[in-house]
């Protein structure tokens, strides 16, 4: 039986191997997308969030001349000042349109109020539906309250009184993120690409082996032979793991190098991808791989086709990012109770390594033990289904 | 020598095949013949076990097929009625990969793979991807797949379809010779002609039933005539069948 499943397996790996598809698929494309996207998603992500304070912010003024002391500061502060007499009505009007957008208009009785000593108005005009334009209002806003708060403080003294009176409590913030835990936010989705790449890798094997046989009209000669259908079914399953194995490993070696260029570290971040995190997460990963070999070859020994096949082993692909979003919205904490979730088990497992948390080797043994269970009832599920003469069907 | 016990098969309500019965003797070449829909492929597909009959049995060499590691099935050399081949792969690779799973040992798979390519006229595409031939020659490689192992009986499932006048006759050739070595043969058909120019015997079925059993000379002896296709239609006309006979080709 295992010399069977052997030559099985071979036959299998080989022929894959000649397949152009395949090998795009599940060798390149596959393994490449996520580093590559990744890469290209956390650079410019990290870029923008670092050049946002050092860029020109330009903003329309209606009626500069009523506060010119407000003007002097804004200026001051390194934003752009465009002076336009506009009404209410035109403001919003171009903000929608696009054409302006930050508009601060200062009504005729800024300046009477001003000097009275009441909260002079000032009107604020964006669209807070873009995310440019709102981290541009934001940033303007802080200002005019800084500014606000400096003329509190003058106006405080001016009248004899200790600015601090106005200060009546002083929050000092204290933020506990590690540095790589601030990378987790950036990292979050990193898990998903790398248990995708990895069903990536075998998906096509899984497909070309079960309903490729039979759309091919293969199948029924090799169920004639006198050889264990559980044979059968092993062959195809260890080859499409070896598949997703190969997959993986490329896919975390891809993720090593993207990383290597991405300079987390400048930003006060940092990133745990070197060779021994990508050791450790194939090690995590490698229970897995049974369990997606036998749940695509599984699903794929009920179809009929290549192309039907193809459709349900797509829905497949996205099985394992349910536990993962459930997981960040609800921000689950690693517990062992979770461990017994594969997908969940591995994301959870990898999340900790990448925040540098001392993996409990009780969940790693539950997360691989729980998926290697599963793959192992799969494979005689599907090899239940291929001694069912409902397979030549 | 190839034995079908009392074989029926029923798909949900329809019966398929109803007490099918026959031999298929060592040394003889035995036709299965009837018209499509009539149960030939069901009835050949449960004698290579890959159907489970719902009564009856069949038997290869006195041994029952059913199992899927049965003894029976080694001794069976199969040509299903899809002759899928594995593209990727070369035609020697596709012969190699059937003989390696029937326990063909390696030295011996090489020198019967030559002895077949000889055989089956093959050399000459060998060594190419099955995915670039052409059906005659998918055909002969999915033969040579069946035979790698040296069975000692032979099934064919409508083995001619899709072949030309020349590959058909060196298909017959092969199998007067694989006779005259004294293999059993059996082969379905639903063309008179190929069953007359080629079997000893012949087993007319029609609506999942045995409608006649013998050599074609007792067929013929039983319609009062001469002619093969005149004791066919004989047999089939009382169950008014001729509309759908599709073998007056």
């Amino acid at each position: 039986m295992i010399g069977k499943l052997g030559i099985v397996f071979v036959k299998e790996f080989i022929e894959n191997l000649r397949d152009r598809r395949t090998i795009l698929s599940a060798l390149l494309l596959g393994p490449l997308f996520g580093p590559l996207l990744f890469g290209a998603m956390v650079s410019r992500g990290l870029h923008q969030s670092v050049s946002e304070s050092d860029e020109v912010l330009e903003i329309t003024v209606s009626g500069a001349e009523r506060a010119p002391n407000l003007t002097h500061y804004l200026e001051s502060q390194g934003l752009k000042l465009k002076l336009a007499p506009l009404s209410e009505s035109a403001a919003r009007e171009d903000v929608r349109q696009g054409t302006r957008t930050l508009v601060l208009i200062v009504p005729e009785d800024y300046a009477p109020r001003f000097r009275a000593g009441e909260p002079a108005p000032l009107e604020l005009v964006s669209d807070s539906s873009d995310s440019q334009t709102r981290r541009g209002a934001e940033r303007l806003r802080a200002l005019l309250s800084a500014y606000g708060s400096g003329i509190a403080q003058q106006r405080l003294q001016v009248r004899g009184l200790s600015p601090l009176l106005a200060v009546p409590v002083a929050v000092n913030e204290i933020d506990v993120t590690t540095p790589s835990g601030r990378a987790i936010v950036v990292l979050g989705f990193m898990t998903y690409f790398i248990l995708f790449a990895m069903l990536m890798g075998g998906l096509y094997l899984a497909i070309d082996a079960t309903a490729g046989e039979r759309e091919r009209g293969s199948l029924e000669a090799l169920l004639a032979l006198p050889v264990a259908r559980g044979a059968l079914v092993g062959g195809k399953i260890l080859a499409t793991c070896a598949y997703m194995a190969l997959s993986l490993a490329i896919n975390l070696t891809a993720f090593v190098v993207v990383f290597r260029f991405v300079p987390l570290e400048q930003f006060g971040m940092s990133a745990n991808l070197g060779l021994m995190t990508a050791l450790e997460f194939f090690a995590i990963c490698l229970p897995f791989v049974p369990l997606g070999a036998a749940l695509m070859t599984l699903v794929a020994s009920f179809t009929r086709s290549y192309r039907e096949a193809q459709t349900y082993l797509t829905s497949v692909l996205l099985i394992p990012t349910l536990p993962i979003a459930f997981a960040s919205i609800y921000s689950l904490k690693t517990r062992s109770s979770l461990m017994l979730i594969p997908s969940l088990s591995q994301h959870l497992l990898m999340t900790s390594v990448l925040k540098d948390e001392p993996l409990a080797a009780r969940d790693v043994a539950v997360s691989a033990l729980s998926a290697l269970t599963l793959a192992a009832l799969l494979i005689v599920a599907t090899a239940r289904h291929w001694r069912r003469e409902s397979m030549l069907r | 020598m190839i034995e079908a016990r009392s074989l029926t098969k029923r798909f949900g309500a329809i019966e398929a095949v109803r007490e099918v019965s026959f031999v298929a003797p060592d040394g003889e070449i035995t036709g299965l013949l009837g018209a499509n829909g009539a149960g030939k492929s069901t009835t050949l597909r449960m004698l290579y076990g890959v159907l489970k009959p719902d009564g009856g049995a069949a038997h290869v060499d006195g041994i029952d097929v059913r199992g899927e590691s049965s003894a029976a099935r080694a001794r069976l050399g199969v040509l299903a009625h899809a002759t899928g081949l594995y593209g990727n792969l070369t035609a020697r690779e596709n012969v190699e990969y059937f003989g390696a799973l029937l326990g063909v040992p390696r030295a011996e798979l090489r020198v019967r793979i030559s002895a077949l390519a000889r055989e089956l006229e093959l050399e000459e595409f060998l060594g190419q991807r099955a995915k670039g031939l052409s059906q005659g020659q998918r055909i002969k490689v999915a033969l040579a797949r069946a035979l790698v192992h040296s069975p000692p009986n032979l099934v064919l499932d409508e083995p001619t379809n899709g072949l030309d006048v020349m590959a058909i006759r060196s298909l017959r050739e092969l199998l007067r010779r694989l006779k005259s070595e004294g293999h059993c043969i059996l082969f379905s058909s639903h063309v008179m002609g190929e069953v007359a120019a080629l079997c000893d015997r012949v087993v007319i079925i029609g609506h999942g039933r045995v409608l006649a059993e013998g050599s074609v000379q007792s067929i013929r002896d039983r319609g009062g005539t001469t002619s093969l296709e005149e004791a066919f239609l004989q047999v089939l006309e009382p169950r008014a069948e001729t509309d759908s006979w599709t073998g007056l080709e």
